[in-house]
């Protein structure tokens, strides 16, 4: 990212800190918030129908996590906990959206970062739906 | 290793590699619910098998049949021969059946192995999916016996679920020598589950080694080694340096029955180790 664009970036952005056990964001509510971690382990949740929470990825130091802050209508699509002690930037979502509205150049670079991170989880996803490991009456392989 | 049986050389063949010898089960350990090790010594004295780390032997269920299973065991100790099996249908499950003092038939060491020599002074990275772990385990035993051979170790292991995980308490170990990094993550979990949650690929941007001086050793179904090379190219290693061992069917052993060839290679013969420049191309073809 240049100079510029971290600039835009941080005049968003807050330090926050979380307990283990936080909960950081909860499934349907409003995503006027990412992160980005500087220190810990966060989890990214769902309840699981037969109760209880189906962890589905684990996200540590230097990840960003959370773009339902780029996607109407702006609400959490999992649950995050933090599974250690968290520090992490929290940047605003809708300072950030004005600032992408205003700035089409600053805007296309958000996406385009913002894009190579659903393409990553959505690739880490399909593999998962893959079931890799599974025994031999479903796959090939051992 | 002059002991090893290259399938190419026929003297080797003459020298015994097509007929099984007598190995009693000395012990058994349960790995996970379908997962086990069986430690094997040679009926007759003497009769010790050394091997470098990525080769396999043939293991001969007496009236059931023969599979090919990685040594999983540590090459410094040739005493025993360690094998760990996952039951998947009908050898295996004879094989699982065995208890301490069956005797068991075994054919090898045969294939290449994982490049030690080669890795020498660098960095050594071990990718592994499920059962892939075993294959690698005694290239990883073999760095830590040569800690001053090798730099810094990284060893990243995925598989299903919690109970899945295969050496977990050894994987707890290494962890805890000076310049080792263990990852370990699962596909699905709960939230009593301490490590990484999510697929085995997503370890390697957070891993810390030499990326212009490295070395990886990857084991696991196709599909995840192909996304692990793909991910280690974006981290910076290039083909050349990543090497993969594929487990495809497998009959004679020795180059002679071709039950075993992808593309134009024989597993038995040439690999199960391959480079992964070597093989990339039939990697992502359906059926050769
Ligand atoms: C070089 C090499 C090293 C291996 N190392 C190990 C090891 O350390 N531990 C271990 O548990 N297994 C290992 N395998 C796989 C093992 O050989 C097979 O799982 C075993 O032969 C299956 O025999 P079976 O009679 O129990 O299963 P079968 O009744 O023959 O088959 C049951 C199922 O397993 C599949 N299958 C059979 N053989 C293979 C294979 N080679 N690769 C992928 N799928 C297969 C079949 O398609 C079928 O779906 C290795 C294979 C090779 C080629």
């Amino acid at each position: 990212m240049d100079d510029e664009t971290i600039r835009l970036i941080t005049g968003c952005a807050k330090n926050v800190r979380f307990r283990a056990g936080d909960a950081i964001a909860r499934q349907g509510e409003p995503a006027d918030e990412f992160f980005l971690l500087r220190e810990g382990h966060v989890a990214l949740e769902m309840p699981a129908p037969q109760g209880g929470a189906v962890r589905l990825q684990t996200v540590d130091e230097g990840d960003v996590v959370g773009w339902s802050w780029l996607v109407p209508p702006y609400h959490w699509h999992f649950d995050l906990r933090a599974v250690s002690e968290v520090r992490a930037f929290s940047i605003d979502g809708r300072c950030l959206r004005r600032k992408c509205d205003s700035d089409p150049r600053f805007g296309y670079e958000m996406m385009k970062h913002f894009s190579v991170l659903m393409a990553d989880r959505l690739e880490a996803t399909r593999l998962q739906l893959l079931d890799l490991y599974r025994g031999p009456a479903a796959a090939s392989n051992p | 290793m002059s002991a090893t049986f290259h399938p190419t050389d026929p003297a080797a063949l003459e020298a015994g590699a097509m007929l099984p010898e007598a190995f009693f089960v000395v012990s058994r350990n349960e790995e996970t619910a379908d997962t086990f090790t069986l430690a094997l010594r040679p009926v007759k004295a003497g009769a010790q098998r050394p091997f470098e780390p990525g080769q396999f032997n043939m293991l001969y269920a007496f009236g059931t049949g023969e599979s090919a299973i990685s040594i999983s065991g540590s090459p410094e100790e040739t005493d025993l021969l360690i094998h760990t099996i996952r039951r998947v249908g009908i050898v295996t499950s004879a094989l699982d059946r065995l208890a301490v003092g069956d005797t068991v038939g075994l054919r090898g060491p045969f294939g290449s192995a994982w490049p030690m020599d080669e890795a020498r002074g660098r960095d050594l990275v071990f990718v592994a999916g499920g059962i892939g772990l075993a294959p690698l385990r005694p290239a990883i035993l073999h760095a830590l016996a040569h800690r001053g051979d090798y730099g810094r170790l990284v060893i990243l292991a995925g598989a299903r679920g919690a109970g899945d995980v295969i050496f977990l308490d050894q994987l707890h170990e290494w962890a805890k020598e000076p310049d080792v990094e263990v990852r370990l993550t699962v596909d699905r979990a709960g939230s009593e589950w301490p490590h990484h949650v999510g697929v085995v690929t997503t370890l390697i941007p957070r891993a810390k080694f030499d990326k212009a001086n490295a070395v990886a050793m990857v084991c696991g179904p196709e599909i995840m080694m192909r996304f692990t090379a793909v991910e280690l190219a974006k981290s910076g290693l290039p083909d050349q340096s990543v090497f993969v061992t594929l487990e495809r069917n497998m009959k004679c052993a020795v180059g002679l029955c071709g039950h075993c060839q992808f593309g134009p290679e024989f597993i038995c013969r040439d690999g199960p180790v391959f480079r992964y420049d070597r093989i990339r191309h039939w990697f992502s073809q359906r059926e050769v």
